[in-house]
């Protein structure tokens, strides 16, 4: 059984490569987030930090320079934080409703309003973005937590209803039915026997719209002010800002502040984000 | 929620020959009222403002919006501009490259995690993480490992290779190069899953039929596996063709379209002209020849998705 051993052997060393390959970056992110610059100019990419140096994780956290603004990450984090509460919970909570009308109280036209919607996942954002400003301008959001906030929640309501439509059509409509026949209503009904069956798609829905509200860029560019940026936009500033010396350790512990979250989220229950990415790509 | 005042259901209640009661026709009406405010906001957002843009497209808008109406004047412009043709260029190879490389790398690797391997699990889980991230910081972690100065070159030349040179990144014709290896590293892991899902849902029997009949394992995977997963290719196929179309975030934190525009995709393109250099009406035109890509790819999709379940 010599070729079998063998076929195992290249089977786990191709594995082997292409893990090597996938954990490239995230190594070298830690690994450069905990050398001071001396280290980062005359070592190489792969070596390990002299010694265990949290002062690049301690500046871009309270100091580090975007434009002329030295408080580090910190306010960029709070800010994302601040957006992404409310913003997940809206749009969960206006998805399950959706998709618990688009499937138990099914009116006619109700299949055409939803492939109508269904175009919104998919639509390139940068086409609602002129038009976009002008309307938080007018509401008076432009430039503020809110009005990206709005933008999320908006842009947010295609995918949320198109999970839980897709989840809820394999509820049966027995126990609806029952449940109305025993007098219960419209409410109630969600309330007491839709949600509590709901755990498994509103775990996948709220991760879903947690990473892509994190790791959103484009909106946050765009609409936030100048005290309303989203940590991916610190990053970017921060790591784009060409004033003084570059300090990639500096750089490199700021890409793992903004990676921290949607990392644990994924460690924790990547299960569920998994789901999330296939049932974003396969529909039905 | 009070329950309704008698023991009889809404729909019952309805039919009685004294006609419906307020209360019924209430909860008659109240699923499409609980719809009605997030579909109505949606379609405004979705179609509203896309007929918006579409009519800043055509108006005189440079600076501030203008709606003076000029016919397809920026579209003249648009596509007379030297940077946007590069970016239309620059999303061709990016899109082919990418969708290429992330189908062919994913494959492979559903394909070797398929053969009943231990630490599957913590193989999947390191493959995947990418796609947990946000691309402005896998930008941010490959400029600096790309990094002529400081990262691979540096590396390879402190390994002995003093001639090693690897200056994708500044290199005008080569730096869109350096945006497909990013890519492909973020999204390799997704096409991966989807693959794999798809094998593992293909009928055990099939497999041990053909095992019977003394075909190989690569022949096995060649004639029938992988033709038999052709709706999870069309699936990742659309997936990958939109996330390249609309690839900003890794543009923006890789080279930020630079050196000069070399690496500008449509989607950078759009944000520069509407938000840096005041060409709105250029900039909502590039946003809806954008739109109208997207849509030639996704309309027929989502309309063969939606009859086929019927």
């Amino acid at each position: 059984m010599n070729s079998k051993l063998l076929h195992r052997a290249i089977l786990f060393g191709l594995l082997g490569l292409f893990a090597l390959f996938f954990l490239l970056p995230l190594y070298v992110m830690l690994v450069t987030s905990l050398k001071d610059m001396d280290q980062v100019r005359l070592g190489n990419l792969l070596s390990l930090p002299a010694s265990l140096n949290f002062a690049s994780w301690d500046k871009a956290w309270h100091h580090a320079c975007t434009g002329t603004d030295c408080r580090g990450l910190q306010p960029y984090f709070w800010n994302s934080l601040a957006m992404i509460i409310p913003a997940v919970a809206v749009s969960t909570t206006l998805g399950a409703l959706n998709g618990y009308v688009l499937t138990k109280w099914r009116f006619k036209g109700s299949e055409l309003l939803f492939s109508l919607m269904l175009f919104g996942v998919f639509m390139p954002l940068q086409v609602v973005l002129l038009p976009m400003s002008q309307v938080l301008g007018w509401i008076g959001l432009s430039d503020s937590i809110w009005g990206l906030v709005t933008v999320h929640v908006l842009m947010g309501l295609a995918s949320t209803t198109l999970f839980f439509r897709n989840y809820y059509v394999g509820l049966p409509d027995e126990l609806i039915k029952a449940a109305m026949l025993d007098g219960a209503g419209f409410f109630r009904i969600f309330w007491r026997i839709v949600l509590p069956l709901s755990t498994p798609i509103l775990v996948v829905t709220l991760i879903w719209q947690f990473t892509n509200i994190w790791n959103d860029f484009l909106f946050g560019v765009v609409f936030s002010g100048a005290d309303s940026k989203p940590i991916t936009v610190g990053l970017n500033n921060l790591a784009n800002t060409s004033s003084s010396v570059k300090e990639y350790n500096v750089d490199m512990a700021a890409a793992m502040i903004a990676a921290l979250p949607t990392l644990l989220v994924y460690v924790v229950a990547g299960k569920y984000f998994v789901r999330g990415l296939t049932a974003g790509a396969v529909k039905g | 929620m009070p329950a309704p005042p008698s023991g009889n259901p809404p729909m019952a209640a309805s039919t009685t020959a004294a006609g419906p009661s307020a209360r019924a026709r209430f909860e008659h009406w109240l699923p499409r009222l609980v719809l009605a405010p997030s579909f109505v906001l949606s379609f405004l957002f979705i179609y509203g403002l896309i007929a918006w843009n579409g009519y800043l497209s055509v108006s005189a808008s440079r600076l501030l919006p203008n709606y003076e109406f000029v016919g397809l004047e920026q579209y003249v412009t648009l596509f007379e501009s030297e940077r946007w043709m590069v970016a239309l260029k620059n999303l061709l190879i990016f899109s082919g490259l990418f969708i290429g490389l992330a189908m062919a790398v994913g494959l492979l690797l559903a394909i070797l995690l398929d053969q009943k391997i231990r630490a599957e699990g913590l193989l999947r889980t390191i493959y995947l993480y990418p796609m947990a991230l946000s691309f402005i910081v896998t930008g941010t972690a490959w400029k600096w490992i790309l990094n002529p100065g400081l990262g691979i070159e540096h590396l390879m030349q402190g390994w002995g290779f003093t001639n090693f040179k690897f200056e994708w990144l500044v290199d005008p014709d080569m730096a869109i190069y350096t945006v497909v290896i990013a890519g492909v590293w973020q999204s390799a892991g997704f096409v991966m899953a989807l693959f794999l899902a798809g094998l593992r849902g293909i009928d055990e029997s099939i497999i041990k039929a053909a095992q019977i009949d003394g075909a190989s394992l690569p022949r096995i995977y060649w004639r029938i596996l992988i033709p038999s997963m052709r709706p999870v290719f069309f699936s990742t196929l659309m997936v990958l063709a939109h996330i390249a179309i609309k690839s900003f975030d890794l543009v923006m934190a890789l080279t930020a379209g630079g050196p000069g525009f070399a690496t500008d995709l449509p989607a950078t393109f759009m944000y520069t002209m509407a938000f840096t250099r005041g060409q709105i009406g250029l900039g909502a035109a590039s946003a809806t020849v954008m739109l109208a890509t997207v849509a030639a790819i996704v309309v027929p999709y989502l309309y063969s998705e939606l009859r086929s379940k019927r």
